[in-house]
């Protein structure tokens, strides 16, 4: 008991799996907290399906191991797991009804007909599909089907639950309201959750805590917040909402900050500083869209440099501003339309020259 | 402890030997096996015995005798031919009959499609004996249909050909005329379904392009049928080059296609190893177009 | 617009005339008063009351249905179990030779299985002294080995289709590989099980060439018997019987066409009530 609260809930060290020559999953260390909603993200191939599959018993690792509440997962097979897994295509048994389908697992319990019967209830009455009890899956619609998944994966009380991109098979305004019912139902149970998904926006809503995969590998695991504002790398800042990034090069400290050389620009920028960098080392800069301020008049401040609006798209809420610089290079930047008007809503208008202002704790450095 | 031991081997591995492991000793003793008994029997000695073999007491103790006597005597090499004849024929005859019919099929209104489909698919489900024996009620001297003919060409042609009734029982023609209805089935089945899968936009976009439908038609649908060609030529070629009801039933004694020579070497001659050696030919001859078919398969599910 | 496919409507006009007028000429002549079966002598049913009234006949349709019977379930069982291992298994030892085993009946000219299984039991007779007698226990092994293919390759194509996330989504909720099997596996390709049965009985049912190797004195199936018949010519009571076994078919496939419309409209029935659960 006491070894199992003073570790991690779920920890993974070193997990590879190869099938045949090919890597799928490449040193994988992980550890999940109880009651979190942990998101594996990154695009097809990158690895999480295969670590999800792992976890749930349907893969076994070629080395490295893969523990849950203290207990070693080795040769464990998906049927003594206390894992319970909610399939990309749901996976619902097609000859059983709504009901069946979520007593489904508790046969396997040592349960007494009127103790399952109520659990069933119960459950069906967590995802509020009661009424729907005696239906066949392919006699209700998809949204129900994902909550009929999620139910009968909950009712066995699994200590972990992976769900495969829970969201994927539906419409999109289905998909936001399902996310908040799936955060709730999470909150309710208490139930640790693992969620993969290729769909960023999925991962930053749902997740308390994200790790983002490429090529078998975890590049960076942290909160939505840390990942979006301060990623570690190139791939995850340009895999997390868009960014424009410029080959730069160190040139010094100070005041707490770093001096960036960035030819692109022309000129010499300030940036939060980054552990690890030294004098002269070669770095990317990168900027988010909607850090930039566009002026007609030379920002305050240590970041500016100008150029000239080469395309505007205007979305409505925000308009987006492609910048042509006098190296040739093209910003990105973002600016919320506030006034009303035609043509006063925009702060700039086609080959107008215009002032790119940033602050120094906007631009991220990216040694990698 | 041995118990969980052994339900642990049950559900890792046992299942799985036992669902793999049934029907493969199944084919290993009752299909395999007599097959290696052919090839044995093939490579014996007839003799006055019973089982009328022997496997040598002399070096060697096989013989290729029964092999020299399959591609030395014309009889055999001849029945070859004629099966592999009939056998063709009846293939492309099926083509040309039943493409037209899978066309038509994919073409007619959605509501008549089943109603026809059933009516394609009913006559597999009838006795194979029966549709051969219907064609021998048409076909006999004497027969309503026969006379119908009869009068055609008496009508047709000039008063010294006239007939008293078309020889077409026991004759090459009437195996194939049987074959063609009995494998037809065989052809349009595939044939439709590689037809139904085609894009029907893709007429559209060729005739739009300024294709006529006979174009069209060249261009866009028959190259896309052609694994439903190969798969309904393969389904009747290879049933019908072994056929032994057939020619039994309405064929020419005095030209056998191979199965019956089998079959009469075996029961008649009593040679088995020379029905033996034929058969193990016989095998050999279907294996090289079934694995042209595979090969085209797998290259079709390739480009997919 | 449409242009109306004229040669296509008449090539399957002359098509379905081809398949049928010798199954309605023979259905017309079993009601023949003549003895000459092919020359109309006036009508009659005396060819089916000596049909029902022939004791052979009878007999003959007891025993291969029979032998259909219990050859197309243990064809059923192995050739589902093969069908399952071909699809679910990617790799076990002998697979490759396994699938050709699997393959090889369906290509194996009916006279080749037919000599290789007689020679095969004749020699298992002189070497272990069984099986002493041909008859029905060797009909129904050779029935069961070349109708068990057709039933691996219905089951396999099912196979294929399904989704395998709901064998391994009952394995994560509890059940060990055999109940995943017959909780959720057998009951999702039951359709196909089912389909497989029929094949291989009527498969069973129909087949003269390997019968009449592998049979033995006193086991004479209804196709052995007509076979028998037909080789010495046209008869009026086979015409009889002929209609009879066509008319029975006949019946079977339309039923279960229609069966088979009710579950189309059924299911689109669901995926309206389904579509109305979404609003």
């Amino acid at each position: 008991m006491s070894a199992s609260e003073a570790g991690p809930f779920l920890k993974i060290e070193g997990v590879s799996k190869s099938f045949g020559s090919f890597q799928a999953v490449r040193d994988v260390s992980l550890t999940v907290e109880k009651g979190e909603i942990f998101a594996l993200l990154g695009g097809s191939g990158c690895g999480k399906t295969t670590l999800l599959r792992m976890l749930a018993g349907f893969e076994e690792p070629t080395s490295g191991r893969i523990f849950l509440d203290g207990r070693d997962m080795a040769g464990v097979p998906p049927w003594n797991r206390p894992v319970h897994m909610m399939f990309q295509s749901y996976a619902l048994f097609p000859h059983m009804t709504v009901a069946k389908n979520v007593a489904y697992g508790l046969k396997h319990e040592k349960m007494t007909r009127a103790e399952r019967d109520a659990r069933v209830a119960e459950m069906l009455d967590l995802v509020q599909l009661t009424p729907f009890a005696g239906r066949k899956p392919h006699q209700i619609s998809g949204g129900q089907r994902q909550r009929v998944a999620l139910a009968r994966a909950l009712a066995r009380q699994p200590k972990l639950l992976l769900l495969d991109e829970p969201l994927a098979a539906l419409d999109k305004k289905l998909r936001e309201h399902t996310q908040f019912e799936l955060m709730s139902i999470q909150a309710r149970t208490g139930v640790t959750f693992i969620v993969v998904t290729h769909d960023q926006e999925e991962a930053m809503t749902l997740a308390d805590r994200i790790a983002v995969m490429d090529k078998g590998q975890v590049k960076q695991v942290g909160s939505p917040t840390e990942i979006y504002e301060f990623p570690n790398s190139r791939f995850v800042a340009g895999f997390i909402g868009s960014i424009t990034s410029f080959e730069a090069r160190v040139t010094g400290r100070e005041d707490g900050l770093l001096a960036v050389e960035v030819p692109a620009f022309g000129t010499r920028v300030m940036a939060r500083d980054v552990a690890g960098v030294t004098e002269g080392q070669a770095v990317t800069l990168a900027l988010r869209p909607e850090k930039l301020t566009i002026s007609k008049d030379r920002p305050e401040g240590p970041n500016a440099v100008e150029g000239m609006v080469k395309d505007l798209a205007y979305f409505g809420k925000d308009s987006l501003y492609r910048i042509s610089l006098p190296s040739g290079a093209l910003v990105q930047a973002h600016a919320v339309n506030a006034r009303r008007g035609t043509e006063a809503a925009r702060v700039a208008d086609w080959d107008d020259r215009v002032w790119l202002g940033f602050d120094p704790g906007a631009a991220i450095v990216l040694a990698e | 402890m041995a118990g969980s031991r052994l339900s642990r081997w049950f559900d890792r591995k046992g299942w799985s030997d036992l669902i793999v492991g049934a029907p493969y000793i199944w084919l290993l003793v009752f299909f395999l096996l007599p097959f290696l008994v052919v090839v044995a029997m093939s490579v014996a000695t007839k003799t006055s015995t019973a089982p009328p073999i022997s496997w040598g007491g002399e070096v060697p103790l096989v013989s290729w005798e029964a092999y020299a006597r399959v591609f030395g005597d014309g009889l055999y090499l001849r029945a070859f031919l004629t099966s592999v004849l009939n056998a063709a024929v009846a293939m492309v005859l099926c083509l040309l009959i039943g493409y037209p019919m899978a066309l038509g099929l994919v073409r007619v209104a959605p509501a008549w499609r089943n109603i026809l489909l059933m009516l394609v698919i009913l006559p597999f489900w009838t006795s194979f004996l029966l549709r051969v024996y219907a064609w021998m009620g048409l076909m006999g001297r004497n027969s309503w249909f026969n006379g119908m003919l009869t009068d055609a060409w008496n009508v047709l042609v000039p008063v010294d050909w006239a007939v008293r009734s078309i020889p077409m029982m026991n004759t090459n023609f009437a195996v194939v005329l049987v074959m063609v209805y009995t494998y037809l089935p065989f052809m349009i089945l595939p044939l439709y379904a590689s037809l139904e899968r085609l894009d029907p936009t893709l007429d559209e976009a060729a005739m739009d392009l300024g294709s006529k439908p006979a174009r069209v038609f060249w261009d866009v649908t028959l190259p896309q049928s052609i694994p439903g060609i190969i798969a309904g030529g393969m389904l009747v070629f290879i049933p019908a080059a072994g056929e032994l009801v057939i020619p039994t039933l309405v064929g020419n004694a005095s030209s056998p296609m191979i199965g019956r020579v089998i079959s009469d070497e075996f029961a008649q001659a009593r040679d088995w190893p020379m029905a033996s050696a034929v058969a193990v030919v016989l095998l050999l001859m279907m294996v090289v177009p079934t694995m042209l078919y595979s090969h085209f398969q797998a290259r079709a599910e390739g480009s997919k | 617009m449409k242009r109306r496919p004229v040669f296509l409507i008449t090539m399957l006009a002359f098509g379905f005339a081809f398949f049928y007028i010798p199954i309605l000429s023979m259905i017309v002549y079993s009601f023949n008063e003549s003895r000459l079966a092919t020359v109309w002598g006036g009508f009659s049913t005396k060819w089916y009351v000596s049909l029902f009234s022939n004791r052979q006949v009878l007999a003959a349709l007891v025993l291969s249905l029979k032998i259909a019977f219990i050859s197309a379930s243990i064809a059923t069982i192995l050739g589902t179990m093969a069908g399952i291992a071909l699809a679910r298994f990617r790799a076990f030892r002998g697979r490759v030779m396994f699938s050709g085993l699997v393959t090889a009946p369906l290509i194996m000219p009916e006279v080749i299985t037919g000599i290789s299984s007689l020679m095969f039991f004749i020699m298992l007779a002189e070497w272990i002294g069984w099986p002493a007698q041909r008859g029905f226990t060797t009909v129904t092994l050779a029935h069961i080995t070349f109708s068990m293919v057709f039933v691996t390759t219905v089951v396999q194509a099912r196979m294929i289709q399904a989704d395998r996330a709901i064998e391994e989504a009952a394995m994560d909720l509890g059940s060990r590989p055999w109940q995943v099997l017959f909780d959720v596996t057998l009951p999702v390709i039951f359709p196909a099980i089912l389909s497989g049965w029929l094949l291989a009985f009527t498969i069973s049912l129909d087949d003269v060439v390997i019968t009449s190797f592998t049979t033995g004195p006193g086991s004479t199936t209804l196709p052995l018997l007509i076979w028998s018949k037909v080789k010495l010519g046209v008869t009026p009571d086979i015409n009889a019987l002929a209609t009879l076994m066509v008319l029975v078919v006949g019946a079977g496939v339309l039923i279960a066409g229609i069966v088979m419309n009710r579950a189309a409209a059924r299911a689109s029935a669901d995926a309206r009530l389904a579509y109305r659960a979404n609003e």
